[in-house]
């Protein structure tokens, strides 16, 4: 680690070429690689969804073969969350934390090169197994044993993909932890910092303590599997129940870690358009510590049906629906921002919108699954499925692009396509509750999930649906085109940008700096 | 950036990598920790793998559970395995006798091993074996079969809204994967 303290920060030129990408220690570099990454695997991620809904288009077997439709849930959950979604968040703390706090670069450059450059490696692997004998993972992104340990030639692939991106992770959260803790500028306390950089610092606990569960998770598995170990083999004594305590341990903190940093964003954003500060900052930075601390505390309620008795029952029930009363907090919060703001709606402001609107639904489908009664009813159903993608796609992704648009111009220097950034905004919402919503319906009246096909009953819903999922694949071509257009070109933008936008990356150039504040800003 | 700032940052990264490394543990350490849970709580449906010493039980004649037996053979073992019967009325307290037919269809020696779970998980406790054929590894000869019997007691601490209880037996290959 002692190589991370060796750079010399000061010199302002790079190598040219390909190579400056490789061995960069630039924070907005690394951003950048961070987020292009993501864009690749979400398209990657999509293609495999493309597939799913393809198949479910109407009820039998059309397109694949069932053991490549398991292929393709399994791969779509594994590269959309630690792919597309966890490598986005973490570009955004990249380019923007150094930024928000007044710093020259994160804390740890050198780290930060080794967190990236582990993640290509790490998903060539994984997507490799969809050529290998006996084909990808297919068991579900759960992994539960002991089925996961009939995966063929992919397994060991398989996890070491998942260690490798674990440590990226782990390499990144700490680097994050570092930088705002040692690295603020004179006069900014922990309670005058941006609310992005708050609920990524409490984002960066999560993945510190979950991540590595994770690991000897898989762990665990892979000497089952290779080294005769009994952890989840009940002949040898072990117990495969096991296992989904300890996934859902680090499952549940890590759904949190896909939804802090967007409430972040999203509190960035409503002021701007609001035109008014953010109201309630401090019972914001509670509520988010609220919610990470419950998050450690709820994880057997993915679980109800494994055979709990009632106290655990009712335990995990409470729990879990505690956590609606500072996510409430949070809610009431941004709607209370905008009470008699002087609203204008560009494009991350409807993203920010789209996302509390949206995010709600989802969040509240999540409070009926809570009832552990009627989850019963729910449990490995599209009614799960309609949740997860709510607060997933309509919360997380919607964050992102919101994030994209909103700090766009700051990182080119030149302003997007307001038109198309519009059109885009208003065709993903249209077109992702065609495709989620009849979901809802379908999981109520009885469609399992991670199943191929389905009874006739629920054909007019699915293809409702996948006709929904094509429309909103297709709209995110769209995106790269306004992002990519704004990369090469366009109307100049000020250093800060929006009219209502406050925080210290509004007062640097657009775009800045190689290197953010070489002298610490003063905050008063 | 200057060398106390340097320090600091490495100060602080130790201190996060020590966290990584204790949460690492922890996961290992959540195994027994796991055991001994589901054994003071009884949860795991896990029984006693040791004969119950029974003395001194009330029978309670006026309650009758059902005691349900299950068979299963993990994947690979080429056997049959059933129980005598799938279903007793039994009393809390008194000791009652059943068995489970085994034989081995492969062309040679097979040793097994039988785990046996208790559904509901909070009635395990109360589930007393005095002799059962799990407690020790069975071998078979190829085209051997035998009927191996099961001696059993519900205690009669029973939680009373217990009226079912699903036995069940899982043989696995011993050498096996």
């Amino acid at each position: 680690m002692s190589t991370a303290t060796t750079h010399d920060t000061h010199h302002a030129e790079h190598q040219s070429g390909l190579l400056r990408w490789v061995f960069t220690t630039n924070h907005k570099d690394i951003g950048t690689l961070y987020l292009l990454f993501s864009l690749l695997m979400f398209f990657v991620g999509g293609a495999m969804a493309m597939v799913i809904r393809a198949e479910l288009f109407q009820p039998g077997m059309q397109v694949v073969d069932p053991m490549f439709f398991n292929q393709m849930t399994t791969m779509h959950a594994l590269i959309m969350i630690f792919g597309a979604v966890m490598p986005a968040f973490v570009g955004l703390a990249n380019w923007l934390i150094p930024m928000m706090i007044g710093a020259p670069d994160m804390a740890l450059p050198r780290m930060n090169n080794w967190s990236f450059w582990i993640l290509p490696f790490a998903f060539a692997m994984l997507l490799s197994t969809l050529f290998m004998a006996g084909g990808a993972p297919a068991g579900g992104w759960t992994m539960y044993p002991p089925l996961v340990l009939q995966t063929g030639d992919a397994f060991p692939f398989l996890i070491f993909s998942v260690h490798l991106m674990g440590i990226s992770s782990i390499m990144g959260a700490i680097n994050v932890v570092v930088t705002i803790v040692n690295m603020r500028a004179p006069g900014m306390t922990l309670m005058k910092m941006p609310l992005f950089v708050w609920t990524w610092l409490i984002t960066a606990y999560l993945l510190i303590a979950v991540m590595p569960v994770l690991a000897g998770a898989v762990t665990m598995l892979l000497t089952d599997k290779f080294f005769d170990t009994s952890f989840f083999n009940a002949a040898g004594g072990g117990d495969p129940v096991m296992f989904q305590h300890i996934f859902w341990f680090f499952g549940h903190p890590e759904v949190y870690i896909l939804i802090l940093p967007a409430f972040g964003i999203v509190s960035q954003i409503i002021p701007t358009f609001a035109r008014k500060p953010l109201f309630g900052y401090s019972s914001m930075v509670y509520a988010t510590a609220s919610i990470a601390f419950l998050s450690f505390i709820v994880w057997a309620h993915h679980m109800f049906t494994v055979g709990m008795p009632l106290t655990g029952e009712l335990f995990f029930m409470y729990a879990t629906m505690l956590i609606a009363v500072p996510t409430g907090v949070k809610v009431f919060n941004w709607v209370s921002t905008m009470w008699r703001g002087s609203m204008t709606f560009e494009t991350p402001m409807l993203f920010a919108l789209g996302f509390v609107v949206m995010f709600t639904i989802g969040g509240f489908s999540g409070l009926m699954l809570a009832i552990a009664p009627v989850d019963f009813q729910y449990h490995d159903t599209y009614f799960v499925v309609a949740h997860f993608h709510y607060v997933l796609v309509t919360g997380a992704i919607f964050a992102i692009m919101a994030a994209a648009y909103y700090w766009l111009p700051k990182w080119t220097g030149h302003m997007y396509n307001e038109t198309l950034g519009k059109w885009h905004f208003w065709l993903s919402t249209l077109f992702v509750n065609v495709l989620f919503f009849p979901q809802h319906f379908l999981g109520l009246a009885g469609m399992p999930r991670r199943i191929p096909d389905y009874s006739v009953q629920f054909a007019e819903f699915n293809m409702i649906s996948s006709l929904g999922g094509f429309a909103y694949g297709l709209t995110q071509l769209l995106f790269v085109y306004i992002v990519f257009q704004t990369i090469r070109g366009g109307a100049k933008a000020t250093d800060q940008v929006w009219e209502g936008a406050k925080g210290l990356e509004w007062t640097l150039p657009s775009p800045p700096p190689y290197h953010s504040f070489e002298t610490a800003p003063q905050i008063k | 950036m200057d060398s106390g700032v340097q320090a600091a940052n490495r100060r602080v990264l130790g201190k996060l990598l020590w966290v990584v490394a204790g949460m690492f543990g922890f996961v290992f350490a959540l195994v027994p920790l796991y055991d001994i849970f589901c054994q003071v709580t009884g949860l795991g449906g896990k029984t006693s793998a040791t004969a119950a010493v029974i003395a001194d039980v009330q029978v309670d004649e006026d309650r009758l559970v059902t005691v349900e037996f299950v068979a299963n053979l993990n994947q690979d073992l080429p056997w049959k395995f059933r129980p005598e019967v799938v279903e007793m009325q039994v009393h809390p307290g008194k000791t009652y006798k059943t068995s489970y037919y085994a034989e081995n269809l492969a062309d040679h020696v097979i040793t097994g091993h039988a785990v046996p779970s208790v559904a509901p998980g909070n009635a395990a406790r109360h589930f007393k074996k005095t002799e059962c054929f799990c407690f020790t590894e069975q071998r078979f000869e190829s085209g051997e079969s035998r009927d191996m019997p099961v001696y059993f007691m519900l205690d009669p601490k029973l939680p009373a809204h217990v009226q079912r209880v699903t036995l069940s037996y899982t043989f696995f290959d011993k050498d096996g994967a």
